[in-house]
């Protein structure tokens, strides 16, 4: 039993230790200021990584939710925009906007889920092809430039990312109920056993009554609803979007649910450990930014290493065993 | 693929028109230019394409005998198909070429050389030297010249600044060797130099903790009106906008309006003008259409955009 604690801690480790370093290199890095930046700006992959988490758990995948960002940002820009003549600036629009953003993210992910479970085409193939279409969309959307929010909207939907309680802004809110409630659901629910039980083996989940296609849609809509809640969040961050909003996202997302502790061929699925990984990402970033302590060149291959290293922590446990 | 098709209506539409009124056109010869430049990835590109879509547009209708074939690329190797297929299938009589990359790009464009097409390329040179027959650029050690040479004249003695770099390259590399040389021996202190990658959410995030660290910063040099965005909202969130001013550049058109209001946070921009597509166009179609030389380099200058003359770079329907 405590064999399996010290291997289930493996990531928790990893990030009390950058803690510890980031406190030692530069002072500045425990204000509060700081602290609800990171946790601040990790919100957006946080909660698509919650989402990827029960994808990834049923044995499937999703490179488009970078490019679903954007689209969903660019398309909830635009329905914002259009709106103003007619409901003028106020709640109510942004409140519609969100609702865009919502409704694309469900419905983008249902297309994902049914081209993956009724199509029974490979799910990285299909993820893939709507990774670039939705990329492209947004691009064509943007006339290859950047779609900006009506400037009296922006205002009024600014707080919405920079305000909240103190410190503890609504992204962070927002990002630390999706953990409560996906650990919840994972642990919790038959809907989370049956997703681990998909993973680990779906002829035997299909044997005992699983309804199978069912539970995997069901993971890439609420990915999906995700995306649309990172998305409701991001847009009144710089009020914009373009077509390199949220690149490389689909990677962030999925190396944070493996460094969590997540099987990347399914079967167990860790959300606390997502968002543990999700925290290791930023933090990485922020110490490099605060400290100085190598080329800026070869911040990439120091995130690389710790990536590595926070998952061999875990692996050695499980060897040992 | 939409797009290009779009464009090549008004096109096929001038074919038509062309092969109608051919008897009045028979005298003019017909010259076919093809035209390869990357894709509309970021906000930069973005006007440089609309610029190229808009002047080809202008040109097809002031000289009808002239062809244009535009393709854009995501990667250098589509870019190398594109010119092969234009060189093989499209009978080009004159190349316009924005390389994506240097290297890959030299060898395949020698080839259109050789087929004694006439060449133009534009903003990053080839590997290799005399290719081409006219080259148009950006001054990209003016870009940052003249950035740091504002910074040196204008802040006051012992000024603290940040900087926010570009993609590793080494067009970025020569922006910010020069705005050090600038800077070189004044007693102006450089604090910190990150990568920006030209995007927005990265400046923000850099600019967050570039705030978190330093107590004092008198001026941001972004570099780039991208990621002046993204700074300048990091800045908002930590309520310190009156405590520094932010140079970008390449002249994007909302920072444009805000220098013209005398914004106090945004007292000047650099011009890297995304149009200078457009000049390397309108010379190649000259070299075609008429006797004057257009072989050469051409070298569009970086300038200074002031309250007093932001008017003059204000393209309200550019996307950039």
């Amino acid at each position: 039993m405590r064999r399996i604690d010290l291997h289930l801690l493996g990531p928790l480790v990893a990030l009390v230790g950058l803690f510890i370093l980031g406190a030692l290199l530069n002072p500045a890095f425990l204000a509060p200021a700081n602290l609800s930046n990171v946790v601040g700006r990790s919100a957006f992959i946080g909660l698509i990584a919650i989402g990827m988490t029960f994808v990834i758990t049923q044995g499937g995948l999703d490179l488009s939710v970078g490019s679903m960002a954007a689209f969903l940002a660019g398309i909830t820009i635009m329905a914002m925009n259009a709106l103003v003549p007619l409901t003028g600036v106020n709640w109510g629009t942004i409140l519609i906007g969100m609702g865009v953003a919502l409704g694309g993210g469900l419905l983008a992910g249902g297309v994902n889920g049914a081209l993956i479970t009724k199509a029974r085409i490979e799910a990285f193939i299909v993820t893939l092809g709507t990774m670039g279409i939705f990329r492209s969309l947004m691009t064509w959307l943007a006339d290859g430039g950047t779609l900006s929010l009506d400037s009296g909207l922006r205002a009024l939907y600014r707080p919405v990312y920079f305000g909240g309680i103190g410190w503890v802004t609504w992204p962070i809110i927002i990002f630390a109920l999706a953990a409560i409630i996906g650990e919840f659901v994972m642990r919790h629910t038959r809907f989370g056993r049956h997703v681990e039980a998909i993973g680990s083996n779906d002829r035997v989940a299909r044997y005992s009554a699983i309804d199978v296609e069912r539970v995997r849609l069901t993971t890439y809509v609420i990915l999906g609803a995700l995306v649309g809640l990172a998305t409701i969040l991001y847009v009144p961050r710089l009020g914009s979007a373009s077509g390199s909003t949220g690149t490389l996202w689909e990677l962030e997302a999925i190396a944070a649910v493996i460094i969590g502790g997540t099987a990347l061929k399914g079967g167990t699925g860790r959300v606390w450990g997502t968002v543990v990984g999700v925290l290791i990402l930023s933090l990485i970033d922020n110490i490099l930014n605060l400290a100085n302590l190598v080329s800026p060149y070869l911040n990439g291959a120091i995130q690389g290493v710790i990536i590595v290293l926070a998952v061999v922590l875990q692996r050695e446990k499980r060897a040992a065993e | 693929m939409i797009r290009r098709n779009l464009l090549k209506l008004p096109l096929a539409a001038a074919a038509l028109s062309l092969a109608a009124g051919m008897a009045v056109a028979q005298d003019a010869e017909k010259k076919v230019i093809g035209v390869s430049i990357p894709s509309a990835t970021h906000g930069f590109m973005g006007g440089l394409n609309w610029h190229a879509q808009d002047t080809i547009k202008r040109l097809n209708a002031t000289y009808p005998n002239l062809e244009f074939v535009l393709t854009t690329a995501g990667e250098a190797a589509k870019q190398v198909s594109d010119i092969e297929d234009m060189l093989a299938t499209r009978n080009i009589d004159g190349l316009v070429v924005l390389p994506f990359e240097s290297e890959p790009l030299t060898d395949p464009v020698k080839q259109v050389k050789a087929a004694g097409k006439f060449v133009t390329v534009v903003d990053r040179g080839l590997a290799e030297e005399g290719i081409e027959d006219l080259y148009v650029a950006g001054d990209n050690t003016a870009f940052g010249r003249v950035a740091g040479e504002y910074f040196r004249d204008n802040l006051k003695p012992g000024a603290k600044i940040v900087v926010l770099r570009g993609i590793p390259t080494t067009l970025d590399n020569e922006r910010v060797d020069a705005f050090q040389a600038a800077l070189a021996g004044s007693d102006k202190e450089i604090l910190d130099m990150q990568h920006g990658n030209w995007n927005r959410d990265d400046a923000f995030k850099v600019m967050q903790d570039y705030l978190a660290k330093y107590p004092e910063i008198d001026a941001v040099w972004a570099a780039d009106d991208d990621m002046a965005i993204g700074v300048l909202e990091a800045i908002a969130q930590a309520g310190r906008q009156d405590q520094m001013i932010v140079v970008g550049g390449a002249g994007m058109k909302d920072i444009v309006k805000r220098i013209m209001d005398k914004d106090p946070q945004l007292p000047v921009n650099v011009t890297y003008p995304p149009a200078l597509i457009s000049s390397a166009l309108e010379m190649t179609a000259l070299h075609f259409v008429s006797s004057a030389p257009m072989a050469g380099r051409y070298i569009i200058a970086s300038q200074l955009i002031t309250p007093e003359n932001a008017e003059q770079f204000y393209f309200p329907d550019s996307p950039f």
